[in-house]
């Protein structure tokens, strides 16, 4: 733990702190090298004409993103968003919530883009884009993690994710970058995963997973690379293959399809699933990123692709591969078609893991052990991106129900934490959207204030020890501030940790 | 005809054809940019059928302002019913004869003047105290209110303080609408609620009102949840399809 970073106190009554002007205002991530600039096709440094470029970028964008432009227009500064952003709970800087960060960029708009801004720029709050403007945009545009919070509340469905993205694809482009996620992109593009872990390290950590798994269990369960005819590819977060807690569910999704008979692989070369560029909003990083998934399963032939656990990158998957990637269902080009006519469409694609657990489940495929999970008072946090961007299943809501079902399948003791801060209103663990980064601790254990209240219930009141979730970045997060707020590390980890713990192999079939 | 029939005739023209041509615009502006990733704020529903569903309880009922704030959600509520009742029951200036339901909304539509004023002064007050709402007001965001006020007020006056000769009032509008002038009658709360009423319909597409016109194109509230039956393709992205 990091002496200088301490966790705020926890509230005794849930309400909003009391303003804190300027109180973050030095929180600020370091800046990608040139170099890293460059990789990605982005100017390598501000330097000359980079108001123009940035202004220019901001133009393009406006034209390009209905969001952007209606967000920009709509908002009547009602508040009802104001107090709905746990970076803005846990550090009580004014120019945390969630409106007061869109208007860092809506004074800019209003002043180069409206009328009214132009003629009476006073008035309505306009400003022109300096450097100062432009050094408070990286400072906030970086302490939002697009958790999207902020958006069920508001009435026009202001979503200040979609504004914080573009900020960043404008700074991109003035040549202003986040070292953290451009340096991530590059390395996804050069080695194919995030932690930039080569094919050859990849295939030896996954053949020492099974032996441990061998020694464990006394089965062959398998964790196979680049095997093409498999049915399954499986592309997941990379922290999957050697972060703890990741690994375990990594194990977990493969005895599943051990104990179920499918036969899956995994890819080199897509062997990630994140995918930064989201974080960014840049749509050709976006594309460029999901485009290798595409090319990962017509390589290996297989029938049906599934996402492990991963918060954001399921947002992606869901929401976007089809769009980007032609990965799904419905498109008529022949680009679509291609990648369709080789997908078993009985089946959805991408398909979340905790469906095709959760189905087998159902189906009576899995044997389970629900007493192994005994020692364990389970508890489960809704990653943003899964519970506000995406779904599961075939109703709406369906990425609650499901990994909740699923977890109640295979541990006996389950506790909700409070209403408002789990479902469509749950809470960001603090280190979403590109803020995973060791010199912004003070700003991710702080964000991380109201689950850590929350999760202080449950623990206190109902014992519970263990909070499951889907997301890489939540677990890693979790890892990391957990103990600010006196808890134990090891109290986060997956579902299918939890899968992996109940499930017993062998006795079907 | 005097001056001020003059002057309020050729304002009206002019205000009326801002508003129409500035929001004209405006909308088509909206609806002629593409949303290219889908984005709805989840859980959202999976047919159009359920998303106009959404759209009409976020429209009559401001569902997520509902969840995100009471107080705000009963102010802004209580005023923007008011103003609707209100809005209606001026339909019988611009009608002859006036339409049956104009005239059902008549008796409420004179006491929802008093409830969009209450609901403007909880907004206002919500805007002043609370420090939170008070850190992102902008002068225009008290200005609005102001004017909103004076208008409502001045309405009210001349129902139930001085007398304005509405009969001719009718007169007048309705001339304006058939370009048949007629001459407006005098009254300082006349011409100051119709001055403000021009100035609302100037800045309107300028302003945040554009607030209006806004939901009906929010992505995040009007799109289906279908991205893995459906390939959803902007046009300027349906030419960056590459690789194998
Ligand atoms: S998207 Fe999340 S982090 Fe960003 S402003 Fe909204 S609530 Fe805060
Ligand atoms: S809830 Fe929406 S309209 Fe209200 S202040 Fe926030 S962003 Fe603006």
């Amino acid at each position: 733990m990091a002496a200088d970073v301490k966790a705020p106190p926890l509230r005794t009554l849930p309400i909003a702190p009391d303003l804190a002007p300027g109180a973050m205002a030095g929180s600020k991530p370091y800046v990608a090298t040139d170099k890293m600039q460059q990789a990605l096709g982005f100017p390598g440094e501000l330097g000359e004409g980079w108001q123009e470029r940035a202004l220019g970028k901001m133009g393009e964008l406006l034209g390009k993103y209905r969001s952007l432009k209606v967000y920009l227009d709509s908002c009547v500064h009602c508040g009802a968003c104001s107090d709905k952003c746990h970076y803005f709970l846990g550090t009580g800087d004014p120019i945390n919530m969630p409106v007061a960060r869109q208007d860092l960029m809506r004074s800019v708009y209003r002043r180069h883009f409206t009328l009214a801004g132009k003629v009476f720029p006073k008035l309505v709050g306009a400003r022109d884009l300096t450097k100062e403007v432009l050094d408070q945009w990286y400072s906030y545009y970086n302490q939002c993690s697009e958790c999207r919070r902020c958006s069920v509340f508001c009435p026009y469905g202001i979503d200040t994710a979609e504004i914080t993205m573009a900020g960043k694809e404008i700074m991109d482009a003035a040549g202003l970058g986040q070292k953290y996620t451009n340096e991530i992109i590059g390395k996804v593009h050069r080695i194919g995963n995030n932690l930039g872990l080569p094919g050859p390290a990849l295939a030896d950590t996954l053949e020492g997973l099974e032996e441990d798994v061998k020694e464990e269990t006394g089965a062959d369960v398998r964790f196979p690379l680049d095997e093409k005819g498999a049915e399954v590819l499986l592309v997941t977060p990379s922290a999957d293959f050697f972060a703890e807690p990741h690994v375990d569910s990594l194990i977990g999704y493969a005895k599943v399809f051990h104990a179920a008979g499918i036969r899956w692989t995994l890819s080199s070369r897509a062997s990630e699933a994140g995918n930064f560029g989201l974080f960014i909003g840049n749509y050709d990083q976006l594309q460029k990123i999901a485009l290798r998934i595409r090319e990962a399963a017509l390589e290996l032939g297989v029938k049906r692709i599934v996402v492990g656990e991963c918060g954001h990158a399921w947002r992606v998957a869901y929401s976007m591969w089809n769009t980007l990637a032609g990965i799904g269902a419905g498109g008529t080009d022949p680009f679509a078609r291609q990648l369709q006519s080789q997908l078993d469409l009985r089946y959805k694609q991408p398909t979340h893991i905790c469906e095709l657990t959760w189905d087998l489940i159902q189906r009576g495929a899995l044997t389970l052990d629900k007493e192994a999970n005994d020692h364990r008072v389970v508890t489960f946090h809704d990653s943003c991106n899964v519970a506000r961007a995406s779904r599961m299943g075939d109703t709406p809501g369906g990425q609650f129900e499901i990994p909740r079902a699923i977890i109640r399948a295979v541990a006996n003791k389950y506790v909700e934490m409070a209403p408002g801060t789990t479902h469509e209103q749950t809470f960001c663990c603090g280190g979403g959207g590109g803020l995973l980064t060791d010199e912004l601790l003070d700003l991710r254990v702080k964000g991380a204030l109201p689950r850590m209240e929350a999760l202080r219930e449950v623990a206190d009141g109902q014992s519970v020890n263990f909070m499951a979730t889907i997301c890489a970045i939540c677990k890693a997060q979790f890892t990391k501030v957990l103990p600010y707020y006196g808890f134990k590390m090891s109290m986060v980890g997956g579902v299918h940790q939890l899968v992996s713990t109940a499930i017993r192999l062998g006795a079907k079939h | 005809m005097t001056a001020a029939t003059v002057v309020f005739a050729l304002l009206f023209y002019f205000a009326t054809a801002v508003l129409a041509i500035g929001v004209g615009w405006r909308v088509y502006d909206y609806a002629r940019t593409p949303a290219p990733l889908k984005i709805p704020t989840t859980p959202a529903p999976v047919t159009r059928g359920g998303v106009a569903l959404r759209m009409l309880r976020e429209i009559v009922f401001f569902e997520s302002l509902f969840k995100g704030n009471l107080w705000t959600w009963a102010a802004g509520w209580m005023f923007h019913f008011g103003l609707l009742l209100v809005l209606l029951r001026h339909l019988r200036y611009f009608t002859q004869p006036v339409w049956g339901f104009v005239v059902l909304v008549q008796p409420f539509g004179i006491y929802a003047g008093f409830l969009m004023v209450a609901g403007l002064a909880g907004l206002w007050l919500r805007r002043v105290a609370v420090p939170r709402v008070r850190y992102i007001s902008t002068p225009s965001d008290h200005l609005m209110l102001a004017l909103l006020i004076a208008i409502a007020a001045s309405g009210l006056v001349m129902k139930f303080v001085s007398h304005t000769d509405i009969v001719s009032v009718k007169a007048f509008f309705l001339g304006l609408m058939y370009f048949d002038w007629q001459p407006l009658p005098g009254g300082a709360p006349l011409y100051l609620h119709l001055s403000l009423v021009a100035l609302l319909m100037l800045v309107f597409p300028f302003s945040k009102l554009l607030h209006a016109p806004g939901i009906f194109f929010s992505p995040t509230r009007n799109q289906v949840d279908d991205p893995r039956e459906h390939r959803h393709v902007a046009p300027w992205a349906a030419g960056l399809d590459s690789g194998p």
